[in-house]
Parts: C-alpha cells; sequence; structure tokens
C-alpha cells in the first residue's frame, strides 16, 4: 500500500520555485531519508506533507489523503524546528491539550505512558519554561507521540538532542517501523538517518536530484549520495556529505 | 462531543496560561483603569454630559484595553512554534478558533468585571439598575470584539508590527457592535429599559455576532494554512 505520493509538486514563495516539479511514491513501512544542503526545500516539502503550507501546484497524498483531512491528520506525529510545547504549562498539562485535541480515548492514560516513557513523571508538574533543554526535547518527542500515530514527519529531529533524548527517539522511530508506521525524516547527519532510512530522498535546490532505496554504499560512506546525485561543484568537498555527528 | 472537547481544551490552555502569567490581563486591566482614572478628573461627576457619554466612554476603553488582550491570543502559540503543532493536530478550524474567541471574550470579561465597579466609584453613578440585561448587552459586544480580534489575530499573527495591525483592521469593522453598545449601555446605566426605539441597537449586535462568529469559523483555516 502507497503511504506517501507526491504528483507535480510547486511550491512558490514570491517569484522563488522552492520545489520544482517534484514526485515521488512510498510505500506502507517506509523509512525516507529526506537528505539536501540548507535551501534546498526540505523543510518545505516537510510542511506540505505536515499539511502546514500549501502547494502552488501538484497534489500530495498521505494514507491515501489530503494531509489537512482531520482523518488524516490525527494518524500523523510531527517534531519539527521548534518543540512545540508550551513553556507556561506543565508538562502533564502540555500533553494532556494534546491527547485531548488528537481525541485520545483515554488521555490522562496515554499521559501517565508517556511522561513515563520519556521519565518525565518525576517533574510531571513542573512547568516547561523550568526543564533542562534536554526535559524540553523529550517533552516534545512524547508530544509528537502521544496519539501513536502511524506517519511520522521529523525535521532535523536530532539537532541539538541530547544522548539520551537521541536514544529515545531512535528507539520510538524503530518501535514504529516495526508496528508498520511510514517516517520521512529530514536531517543533515547523515549516518543516524541513513542507519534508520530504508529509502532516500535528495533534494537539490528545489528539484529531486535522486530517490530510491538506501543502499549498503550510503551506510559505508553516508556522503556517497551527495557525490554522485547532489550538486557537482560542492559535492567535491568531503566535509559536506560527511556526517556531523560527533 | 470530541469537538467540544477540542474547544475546552484549547480555551483552558490560553485561559490557563495567561492567568498564570498574567502578562495581557495586567496591561489590560492598567490600561483601563488609568484611562477611567484620567476621564473622571475631565468629566462633572454631576453633569448631563456623564450620562450621555457614559455608554462611550467605557466601550473606548473596553476596545483599546481589549485589543491588548486580543494581541495575545495567537502570538501566545508563536514561541517554540506551537501554532505548527496546533494546526498539524486534527482539531477542525473552527474548534480552535471558538477556544481561542472563548478565551479571549473571559480575558476581556474579566476586565470589564472590574471596570463597571471602578466606573461606578469614580464617576459616582449607580450603574446596576438595570443590571441584568446591561450584563447581556456587555456580553454581546465583548463576543463581537472577542470574534473579531481572535479572526483577525490569525491574520496578523505572522505580521512583525502585529500590535500595530490588529487595531488598525479591528476598529473599523467592529464600528457597528460597538456604535449599538455604546447607545445601549448609555441608556442601561441612566436606569431606562431597552425600548422599541433602541431595540434595532440590540437586534445589530446579535446580528453582528452571528455573522462575525460563522465568518470567522469558515475562513480561520484558509487564514492559518492558505
Amino acid at each position: 500500500m502507497t503511504a506517501l505520493e507526491a504528483h507535480g509538486l510547486w511550491k512558490y514563495y514570491g517569484d522563488f520555485a522552492a520545489l520544482q516539479q517534484v514526485s515521488f511514491e512510498f510505500a506502507a513501512g517506509s523509512c525516507i531519508a529526506l537528505l539536501g544542503r540548507n535551501g534546498a526545500g526540505k523543510t518545505t516539502l516537510l510542511r506540505i506533507l505536515a499539511g502546514l503550507s500549501q502547494t502552488s501546484e501538484g497534489q500530495v497524498r498521505i494514507l491515501g489523503g489530503n494531509p489537512r483531512q482531520p482523518a488524516i491528520r490525527a494518524r500523523i506525529g510531527i517534531i519539527g524546528h521548534g518543540i512545540g510545547v508550551y513553556d507556561e504549562l506543565s508538562a502533564e498539562e502540555n500533553l494532556l491539550t494534546f491527547a485531548r485535541l488528537y481525541a485520545i480515548d483515554h488521555p490522562a492514560k496515554a499521559v501517565d505512558h508517556w511522561l513515563e516513557r520519556t521519565d518525565l513523571d518525576r517533574v510531571r508538574r513542573g512547568l516547561a519554561r523550568e526543564f533542562s533543554r534536554g526535559m524540553r526535547q523529550r517533552l516534545a518527542i512524547a508530544r509528537a507521540f502521544i496519539h501513536n500515530p502511524n506517519f511520522l514527519i521529523l525535521d532535523e529531529p536530532f539537532t541539538s538532542l541530547d544522548d539520551r533524548a537521541i536514544a529515545l527517539l531512535q528507539g520510538l522511530l524503530k518501535d514504529a517501523l516495526a508496528q508498520g508506521a511510514t517516517v520521512v525524516l529530514s536531517t543533515h547527519q547523515l549516518k543516524e538517518a541513513l542507519e534508520l532510512a530504508s529509502h532516500v530522498l535528495l533534494l537539490n535546490r528545489g528539484k529531486l536530484a535522486f530517490t530510491g532505496t538506501r543502499t549498503a554504499d550510503m551506510l559505508v560512506d553516508p556522503g556517497w549520495v551527495y557525490r554522485h546525485y547532489g550538486e557537482p561543484t560542492a559535492s567535491a568537498s568531503p566535509a559536506n556529505g560527511e556526517s556531523t555527528a560527533a | 462531543m470530541n469537538y467540544l472537547r477540542q474547544v475546552a481544551a484549547i480555551a483552558g490552555k490560553d485561559l490557563r496560561s495567561e492567568l498564570r502569567t498574567k502578562e495581557a490581563l495586567n496591561a489590560s486591566l492598567s490600561f483601563a483603569v488609568v484611562i477611567l482614572l484620567l476621564f473622571s478628573f475631565v468629566v462633572d461627576p454631576d453633569s448631563e454630559m456623564l450620562e450621555q457619554m457614559s455608554g462611550g466612554l467605557l466601550w473606548m476603553v473596553f476596545a483599546f484595553s481589549g485589543t491588548l488582550i486580543l494581541n495575545r491570543g495567537f502570538a501566545r502559540e508563536i514561541p517554540n512554534d506551537c501554532l505548527d503543532a496546533l494546526i498539524a493536530s486534527p482539531i477542525p478550524g473552527s474548534a480552535l478558533f471558538l477556544g481561542k474567541a472563548i478565551a479571549n471574550f473571559a480575558l476581556i470579561a474579566i476586565i470589564e468585571a472590574i471596570c463597571f465597579p471602578v466606573f461606578g466609584i469614580l464617576y459616582n453613578l449607580n450603574w446596576t439598575q438595570q443590571l441584568p440585561v446591561l450584563l447581556g448587552v456587555s456580553a454581546l459586544a465583548t463576543w463581537s470584539m472577542a470574534t473579531l480580534g481572535t479572526m483577525f489575530g490569525a491574520l496578523t499573527v505572522n505580521m512583525q508590527l502585529r500590535e500595530l495591525m490588529l487595531p488598525m483592521l479591528i476598529y473599523p469593522m467592529l464600528i457597528p457592535a460597538l456604535m449599538a453598545a455604546m447607545q445601549l449601555t448609555t441608556l442601561l446605566i441612566a436606569g431606562q429599559p431597552i425600548d422599541a426605539e433602541h431595540a434595532i441597537w440590540l437586534r445589530v449586535l446579535i446580528a453582528f455576532d452571528i455573522i462575525f462568529t460563522s465568518l470567522a469559523a469558515v475562513l480561520v483555516e484558509t487564514v492559518l494554512v492558505g
């Protein structure tokens, strides 16, 4: 079953075409590493997939429907650039708010489960603004997973995460994939992304440069896909394609 | 049922956040009380003019101080990209709008509940003679401000000069509702019931609320997502 399809996507900001004639299809259960340099159009594409932005031309279907349909949105989990939690609310209040927005059957139970899973149950009544950066990130992860989504959209999810949050997120993504979820993951940290990915989608200046299965070559040499399909001048620099994860 | 829970979740979240920080509430209340105080030095409490302008004065105060609250409605969603998390959730645009409008309504109502007695003391007026009707008229006019402010708050949320743009957009649109509220409040504070001649203003307020609530509920998703 096709979980994600895009046909002839264009997105303009004024005269600037951020996406140009982008088309692809991925089956359910795929983990797609969305790669590309800064300004390639990754975030624009992810915002369209998440239903946060409209296309100028073309069509996107997620799990067989328009991403703006509430029934489809209820099955999508998102981690974007911001953590998407309210500083003035406690961890518990934040999760309870989103559990109610996603119309979860037993919101309090789900909140307890995710506070425990993200190791925030001891500080459940603490305000998010008083949390450390790592705790806030774990709260954001709990917020994105609280409704057990079967389609995940993650924009630079590993950036500025501490090792504990990276391990938590990787574990959750592996669990979600094992249960048949589809994951779209944009990142500059190629090593982490390619280890999880079953497919790769490379954007270059708004155009689709490569789409296909993640191969063993890419795992051995994470910069391989950039050198073969990316911008010729930039790909000459080894640093451009290498993982930045330390 | 889920729809109502979603509306309540949005309203509850906004009210809890605001009552915890009191950011907009304190600014709005201080502003309203200062204007009432300053005007009390200008107007003679025993004059006939005071009776004639009481409604106008009160609703100008509520309109100006209310904007400070309305500005925070969607601006509260900007830190941490909370607006994206909200738009990405399966909540219908109309539920998001209603939740925010209810929270704005409640916060402006708090300001009004404090300002009416302050007005009565400073201007030596017995404003409670037609209290139930006055409360009804205030509720209708406050809902007008809340709906229009919430709708235009969604429109201006991504603008850099949103604090300036919001009042510039809503005041002209709000004129019919404000005029109706001023006429009726003046009448009710003077202790007179709403007669046939003034009933038209009540109908204006009701029609305004119905039209703008419906329009905003339908349009808010387009405004937020495009």
